[in-house]
């Protein structure tokens, strides 16, 4: 069954990695502006030596893992805060649902206004995208943990503080943690799009940018889009190993016993 | 050892529990037995301190309760809920130890021993997710033996297992409270179930919640799934506990 599915799933790799190949080798787009795709992967595995590349690269993650995990600090100490506090949490909904919907995007020029280091701005804008996520996801599962399970503690004597402690932030940490991982994705895209607008150079988005400087580099360019394509299945794929290692316990209530 | 004086307790202006005058003594195991609504989930609540009744006062070991008492446990009905899945079984039979002091390693010894008197001493290492239904209110009556609480509380506790299961959780308390001497209050809907298992039932009525009646289980102390429920005298406390019960159901229609 698992071996079917990753077959598959290799299968449809190598079928759309094809088809890439065919379209640009039988002319059907111009190799000029669209190299072939055994071009890009070729040029992405060179990069992997480039150590100006890699220092782009290492550029970014700083700004990305720092906001998000500046984020994810914020965001549940304040939806802890919020949940146990109902006034406040009343007044801050509306605040909640006004700021929420604002690309983060849009705020660029002020992050380039406002900080004097790219870097700065970058985790900024980071944090301001992730936050929304993890902060709706703490909410939300704070409020849905167990009666049951916080009276069970509260008839052992265990106080408010022990409580929150030992029932409710165990029982949100996975909803937290899928709010992280919505964030993750979130926050690259943030990261990797002010580069460009305003990286003068810094991150793979401002290499990315440089690589065009001396006129049509395609291949690099995608190349270098390949590798932030790598950056995010990366952060994916170690939050869903998290997610099904430390809370198998929530993976088996949701799923159901297997 | 329990005391409820003149308890009474309201939702605004919807009264549950009105006036309600109960003794317990040392080593007793009281059943109480009513309908759905008649106030049982409420009062054992008040009882264990984990709400605040609107009147009267309940007094354990002398002391008044004001806040959920030290020396008191509650089995709840929702076992798959009062246990905490991220926990192995010990851990959470240890849980409420943290309370009580002492080192990682003797809770962990409590625990083990707790559960091996509920018959569980492999399950320790599981999860309760991996355990049946009847397995899991094990656990849970694990965890409140290894408390060691003056008082045991039971909110009707084989509510959600079946009919094998619950007489075997009924032989588990009735061993329980004959080893340890412990003193336990224990809510059901089930009339069979309340003389079955109680020194005493207190039949409650609705509408709002009171006592209706109190009687005294003259069967022997020992036991027995079968014979027992055979038992003339059985029959007849069934009978009349039965018919208490109807009547608090007929006498004030919800």
């Amino acid at each position: 069954m698992r071996t079917t599915r990753i077959a598959l799933g290799a299968a449809g790799v190598a079928g759309a990695f094809a088809v890439a190949e065919l379209v640009t080798r039988t002319g059907l787009v111009d190799r000029e502006a669209v190299p072939a795709a055994s071009t890009v992967l070729g040029r992405a595995a060179e990069m992997a030596g480039d150590g100006e590349f890699l220092t782009a690269v290492g550029d970014t993650l700083r700004a990305w893992l720092g906001g998000l995990l500046l984020a994810t600090l914020f965001s549940v100490l304040l939806g802890l805060l919020l949940s146990a506090t109902p006034w406040l949490n009343n007044a801050a909904r509306l605040v909640v649902e006004l700021l929420r919907p604002i690309p983060s995007l849009a705020l660029i020029p002020l992050a380039i206004v406002t900080f004097s280091s790219i870097t700065q701005g970058k985790m900024s804008l980071v944090f301001y995208a992730s936050t929304w996520p993890i902060l709706i996801n703490t909410l939300y599962a704070l409020r849905d943990v167990d009666p049951v399970a916080k009276e069970t503690l509260r008839s052992f004597g265990f106080g408010k503080a022990a409580v929150l402690l030992r029932v409710s932030l165990p029982s949100a940490a996975p909803f937290v943690l899928t709010g992280v991982r919505i964030a993750a994705s979130v926050g690259l895209v943030v990261v990797v799009s002010t580069e460009l607008v305003a990286g003068a150079g810094e991150g793979v988005g401002g290499w990315l940018m440089q690589s065009q400087s001396g006129g049509g580099h395609p291949d690099l360019m995608l190349a270098g889009a390949v590798w932030a394509g790598l950056l995010g299945i990366a952060a994916n794929s170690l939050l869903v190993t998290v997610e099904r290692r430390a809370f198998r316990w929530h993976t088996v209530r949701t799923e159901g016993l297997s | 050892m329990l005391e409820i004086n003149a308890l009474t307790h309201s939702y605004g202006d919807h009264t549950v529990l009105s006036d309600m005058n109960l003794e317990v003594a040392e080593g007793e195991l009281v059943s109480i037995v009513g309908p759905s609504g008649c106030g049982k989930s409420t009062l054992l609540r008040c009882i264990a301190g984990l709400i605040a009744p609107t009147g009267g006062k309940v007094v354990l070991n002398g002391t008044p309760v004001d806040g959920v008492p030290d020396d008191l446990a509650v089995v709840f009905q929702d076992y798959s809920r009062s246990l905490l899945p991220w926990l192995t079984v010990r851990d959470n039979v240890a849980l409420p130890l943290k309370r009580r002091g002492g080192t990682r390693a003797e809770r962990r010894a409590s625990a083990e021993e707790a559960l091996k008197s509920v018959g569980l001493a492999d399950a320790g290492r599981k999860y309760p997710w991996q355990l049946s239904g009847g397995m899991q209110q094990r656990v849970s009556i694990a965890r409140a033996l290894a408390y060691r609480p003056s008082l045991l509380l039971m909110d009707e506790p084989f509510g959600s297992v079946d009919a094998q299961t619950r007489e075997d959780l009924e032989d588990l308390v009735l061993q329980v409270h004959r080893d340890g001497g412990m003193t336990i209050l224990l809510v059901t809907h089930d009339i069979d179930e309340s003389v079955y298992l109680g020194d005493r039932v207190v039949v409650l009525g609705r509408n709002p919640g009171r006592i209706r009646a109190e009687i005294a289980v003259d069967l022997p102390a020992e036991r027995d799934q079968i014979a027992t429920r055979a038992d003339a005298d059985f029959v007849r406390l069934r009978a009349e506990v039965g018919k208490l019960v109807r009547g608090a159901v007929t006498s004030s229609p919800a």
